[in-house]
């Protein structure tokens, strides 16, 4: 790879040779060349920028892994759903029924495991948690469908359909729990999906996780710069590469060594441990609790999603729909089979954060999901989807549900209640999606 | 190409149509109605291999209800369409091009917030071994292509909606003879275009028709159609006025049929002569 090194570096030798003119106009050239989404980039830095703030708002620590591990788990089940909802939007579709369908996932595990499995498999059976999972995303998937079917080929508005399935879905919940909350979930099933230190992958798996993210960019670049080596396309700048490298080691390593694994299990945790088996050795430092459950699955729904939208013919669909749906459909692409199959991954999506949310809860109450429809619209809109269609990533939209979740987790923090949250929520969406508008017409 | 370009208006030597050959496609007796409106009643045309058949009449004439027919955008509801004698089915888009029949629309029918190499390959993405979208491959073609259409076109990465609308032509014509069409419907492609850009348009159909490509030319323009069609369809309210050929008529005489929608042999002298 060294050949292409020296062509590729060459044409920048001579800026630097001319060099004091280090302004923030020679910063933000470099950071074009890296070729990174530049608006993703801005929102990284927002939320840190809000995470500070947090922690120099008052004199309370606040960057602990405690509190970043809570706020990054409270936020995955919305973050989640998020990811599929991006693709709904940019088809030029919505769906405001999904906090009701999480409803009815969540209560389908909760009565699973507290009125079926009881008197079938047993309380204790191995196979429990698997069973209740596959209900629970084999549901979200259904309902899904029925939208997109409702949607795509009988023809009825999305807002109309998923406004009726808000009502409807959340009148399922309470007849099928007969009016009161279930509880509780399969201790192993909320073991796996609610997070917290047993329900984490340890120290170890997260180191691994880390250099597994590590070497995946690495490989990605290589691949890619060989592709347009293949074609002699221009080259992306050498350091360039190097920083994207690094800047992922490094992030990764920070993220596994100042949050995931500085977290370690408190002493009643310990305690119970070694109780239960005495040849548990507690290393020096304690036990090391490492990456979530929650946030493991947060993330690979973000890299499947993204993979989809980006690298399969689906995911081109999708964009050329929400561009322009004409051209799409001229184009010899199954529109009416695209919508719907944008739907059903939503759905199935709906499935993965009803788990969690139920796991969470450790059963299901009435009211489990209210409200997330539009917290998961929010998190899509606030990272760069636009409701014209056509325009969204699913980063942006896990970007923005972390941006949500640490405004009100950190209000909550510093002794703000809940009205005050709203405002500041409030002020900030219009803000956000006001400031796109605005540049997305500069650049035309 | 643009080298060697002769000056506008001048065509160069292209070898014509093959008079008697089976039409590359023909038409016959097609019907379309948009509710209980007839917008197309009963019409038949053909082109022959490298032919070009201009297809003219005024505005709701029915020219591009006809031409969508023939595209799958809006199938026929009767009659027939044949491709080298044989009966086709076309009840789609992906039909039509599956039988070699690319379509520049007149509203260009590009995915605005997609880059030229996505939107040339819409709907038949080049593929990798994994089945994932093979983008360098795609962008390559598209480099081909573009030189030979539009050499200055350098914006392969940004979506279609930053390009200038010759730019976005050139899109469009490029998806429609990049896959190796046997005949080209062009629906106004100059409508949009400035003097220069129409100019290359000009020229690019003739090296299609140069190629053999048959080529039905929706226009408006009279000049445009006597300049570079071959035989001239002319339309009147869904209605297939006749069929000329261009060296046989005057444009004024052209020009009695789209108006008063008259066959040219019940044209009067002064009847053309009032239309000025």
């Amino acid at each position: 790879m060294s050949d292409t090194a020296t062509t590729s570096e060459a044409p920048a030798a001579p800026a630097r040779g001319a060099g004091v003119r280090v302004g923030l106009g020679w910063v933000m050239d470099r950071v074009r060349e890296t070729e990174i989404d530049l608006r993703l980039f801005g929102m990284v830095i927002a939320l840190a920028v809000i995470l500070v703030g947090i922690e120099l708002a008052d004199n309370k620590p606040f960057l602990q892994p405690v509190n970043l591990l809570n706020l990054a788990v409270q936020a995955a089940p919305v973050a989640i759903i998020a990811c599929g909802m991006v693709l709904v939007i940019v088809t030029r579709q919505i769906d405001i029924s999904v906090g009701s369908v999480v409803g009815v996932v969540s209560m389908t595990i909760a009565i699973l495991f507290f009125r079926v499995f009881p008197g079938t498999i047993g309380v204790d059976s191995p196979f429990g948690w698997a069973i209740a999972l596959a209900a629970g995303l084999g549901v979200g998937a259904l309902i899904g469908a029925l939208n997109g079917y409702l949607i795509a080929y009988v023809g009825i508005p999305s807002f109309i359909v998923t406004l009726g399935g808000l009502a409807a879905w959340r009148g399922l919940v309470f007849i099928i729990a007969g009016g009161s909350t279930i509880a509780p979930d399969d201790k192993f099933f909320v073991l796996l999906f609610a997070g917290g230190p047993l329900g984490s992958i340890g120290g170890i798996a997260s180191w691994v996780v880390a250099a597994l993210a590590v070497v995946a960019v690495g490989v990605g670049l290589i691949n890619s710069r060989r592709q347009r080596r293949r074609f002699g396309f221009p080259l992306r700048p050498r350091w360039a590469e190097v920083a994207i490298v690094a800047a992922s080691a490094i992030f990764a390593i920070g993220f596994v060594a100042f949050v995931f694994n500085a977290y370690k299990w408190p002493q009643g945790l310990v305690d119970n441990k070694l109780a239960q088996d005495p040849t548990f050795v507690v290393p020096p430092g304690g036990v090391e609790s490492g990456i979530p459950n929650p946030i493991l699955l947060m993330i690979g729904v973000m890299l499947v999603v993204t993979f989809m939208a980006r690298r399969l013919r689906f995911g081109r669909a999708i964009y050329a729909i929400g561009g322009n749906p004409d051209a799409a459909e001229l184009a010899g692409i199954n529109t009416r089979w695209t919508v719907m199959k944008t739907f059903i991954l939503l759905g199935l999506l709906c499935g993965i954060a009803g788990a969690i949310a139920s796991a969470r809860l450790n059963g299901a109450s009435l009211d489990i999901g209210q409200g997330y429809e539009l917290l998961v619209i929010a998190a899509a809109v606030i990272g760069g989807t636009s409701f014209a269609g056509g325009i969204g990533t699913v980063p942006g939209a896990i970007l923005g549900a972390l941006v949500m979740q640490a405004l009100s987790y950190g209000m909550s923090y510093l002794g703000y209640s809940t009205p005050y949250q709203n405002i500041v929520f409030g002020i900030v969406l219009i803000s956000i999606v006001g400031f796109d508008s605005w540049n997305r017409r500069r650049a035309r | 190409m643009t080298a060697q370009q002769p000056p506008d208006g001048a065509a160069p030597a292209v070898p014509g149509p093959v008079a008697g050959a089976t039409p590359a496609v023909e038409m016959r007796g097609i019907n379309v109605s948009f509710g209980g409106v007839r917008a197309v009643s009963d019409v038949s045309v053909d082109v022959r291999p490298g032919e070009v058949i201009g297809l003219v009449g005024g505005n709701g004439a029915g020219k591009s209800t006809l031409m969508r027919a023939l595209s799958g955008a809006h199938p026929a509801d009767t009659g027939e369409i044949l491709m080298n004698g044989q009966p086709v089915k076309i009840s789609n888009p992906r039909d039509a091009k599956n039988l070699g029949i690319e379509t520049i629309y007149q509203t260009l029918a590009l995915a605005d917030n997609i880059a030229a190499p996505g939107n040339l390959f819409l709907g038949r993405e080049l593929l990798t071994r994994m089945r994932t979208l093979d983008d360098s491959a795609m962008e390559d073609a598209t480099r081909k292509i573009m030189g030979r259409l539009n050499p200055n076109f350098t914006r392969f990465a940004i979506p279609v909606m930053f390009l200038s609308g010759g730019q976005r032509q050139a899109v469009a014509i490029a998806r429609a003879v990049h896959f190796n069409a046997k005949v080209v419907v062009m629906d106004e492609p100059t409508a949009a275009l400035g003097p220069a850009e129409t100019a290359q348009v000009r020229n690019l159909i003739r090296q299609l028709k140069g190629e053999g490509i048959g080529i039905f030319l929706v226009s408006h323009d009279i000049h445009d159609v006597f300049d570079l069609a071959d035989r001239i369809s002319v339309m009147y309210h869904g209605r297939l006025v006749g069929t000329v050929n261009k060296t046989e008529v005057t444009t004024d005489e052209v020009l009695g049929m789209i108006i008063l929608g008259k066959p040219l042999e019940k044209l009067s002298a002064a009847e053309v002569e009032a239309l000025h």
